[in-house]
């Protein structure tokens, strides 16, 4: 099969990759450019654990063919922290134990961080259906929901009391 | 898996020329929620995906004399973000802001809904309510259908090979008129409809000047309730004229037995969701916000 050749940024990079025009950017994230945060959890867009942004939109990586990439920003979970520093979001996790086995997790702070961006005062309600696309099988969904809750309190200066 | 092309269409005529000469093995690439999907578990095999992304018109709300023009493959996120759009058609916009998780929102397009054909898309009951019409791009020119006319059954529509679905055209309305969208599912969120039901009026004071009445789930496409609308017309939505426009519903339901329903359950339901859909369009009519779902 002809490979497609892509020019894509990723995580504020130039990349280039060659691709079948059926593999998903799921696929090339993970098998080409050894970018395994993102993970596969059901390849059917129901669990969230593929949850990149491109241009800012939040979307499964699963679901999207990756030649579709071309000449868009492709934001995943390895270009969230600053080198050694960690998102809020990534810190309040590891302290609120917002994670168990943690193969959801980089969705969830994909997410999380998609939603701040958007509405930096969200409802718990919101929160929560805001998410509902992430399935968490282990932790469950409690901790999740009082993390991004807090580093939203956070975020606005205003702490949580 | 035989040879797959993917291709990226400039236009409305590439992407129809590209359609035709993948004689029925061509697909276009909307958001691809239902596309992608579709592959992965091998009930579509496309030869060429045809993606229409790249054509302006397409994934673009334009507003022409109260009229809002919007592309088949615009993103449900993005049609949740248009202000006026929302606050004209609120139970179109709140239908198609229904299907899927955020992160489907972000790709999905009513136009990819409708062209999935599903009897159970959120949207187009809606649309059908509204009196979208759906325009069409072929090989022998431009036509137009109502939303109604587009779907032929379960997984099928009337376009023939080389036609595409280019927009939907959301008429003109004016103050004295809203819209409602109810489905019922099992859970709160992430699931499909079990019935749903669309209802726009147009009001004159407290009677009913005009009405579309539609429901989806209950039959091989989504109905347009011709019935149900006349019982609405001329009434103030007193008790009597709900119970005969939800009769007109019940009536209208040739729905299947399966996990999600019964037959007799998803009947009744279409009348229940009805009388629902008809006082929530009323209230906005009346400034009174509904979040509908949430």
């Amino acid at each position: 099969m002809a490979k497609i050749h892509v020019t894509t940024t990723i995580n504020g990079s130039a990349t280039e990759y060659l691709c079948d025009p059926n593999q998903t950017l799921l696929d090339v994230l993970r098998d080409n450019l050894g970018l395994t945060g993102s993970k596969e959890g059901c390849g059917s867009g129901d669990c969230g654990a593929c949850s990149v942004t491109i241009n800012g939109r939040l979307v499964c990586s699963c679901l999207v063919l990756a030649p579709e990439a071309e000449g868009q920003k492709i934001n995943t979970i390895e270009g969230m922290a600053q080198g050694e520093k960690l998102h809020p979001l990534q810190k309040k996790f590891v302290e609120m134990a917002a994670l168990q086995c943690g193969i959801c997790t980089p969705g969830f702070l994909i997410a999380s961080k998609a939603l701040l961006e958007k509405n930096p005062s969200p409802t718990e309600t919101e929160v929560r259906y805001w998410l509902a696309g992430n399935l968490c099988r282990c932790t469950g969904y409690d901790k999740i929901i009082s993390a991004v809750m807090e580093v939203a309190a956070e975020m606005r200066g205003a702490p949580n009391a | 898996m035989s040879e797959i092309q993917y291709r990226v269409a400039k236009n409305v005529k590439d992407a129809c020329a590209a359609m035709a000469a993948a004689k029925g093995k061509g697909y276009i690439l909307a958001g691809g929620t239902d596309l992608l999907v579709q592959m992965k578990s091998g009930t579509r095999e496309p030869g060429v995906i045809v993606d229409v992304k790249k054509i302006p018109e397409m994934v673009s709300i334009v507003e022409k004399n109260g009229a809002f023009t919007v592309g088949a493959a615009t993103p449900a996120a993005v049609i949740g973000e248009h202000k006026k759009l929302k606050k004209t058609w609120p139970g179109v916009v709140e239908a198609i802001n229904l299907i899927g998780s955020t992160q489907v929102q972000g790709r999905a397009s009513a136009g990819g809904n409708l062209c999935n054909a599903s009897p159970a898309a959120d949207s187009v009951p809606a649309m059908v309510a509204a009196g979208v019409v759906a325009n069409i791009a072929g090989p022998k020119g431009k036509r137009s259908v109502p939303v109604e006319k587009f779907c032929a059954g379960p997984g099928k529509t009337n376009l023939k090979t080389g036609e595409i679905l280019v927009s939907l055209t959301f008429p003109k309305r004016g103050k004295d008129a809203s819209d409602a969208y109810l489905r019922l599912i099992p859970r709160t969120e992430m699931d499909i409809a079990v019935v749903g039901c669309g209802v726009s009026l147009t009001m004159k004071g407290d009677t009913v000047k005009d009405a579309r009445v539609s429901l989806g789930a209950v039959a091989p496409t989504v109905l347009l309730v011709d019935k149900a609308a006349k019982a609405l017309i001329g009434s103030k939505l007193e008790d009597k004229a709900l119970d005969a426009a939800a009769q007109a519903c019940s009536d209208a339901c040739t729905p299947i037995d399966d996990k999600r329903g019964t037959i007799r359950y998803r009947t009744k339901i279409a009348g229940v969701l009805l009388k629902r859909a008809a006082l929530i369009a009323r209230d906005r009519i009346n400034g009174i916000e509904h979040r509908g779902h949430r």
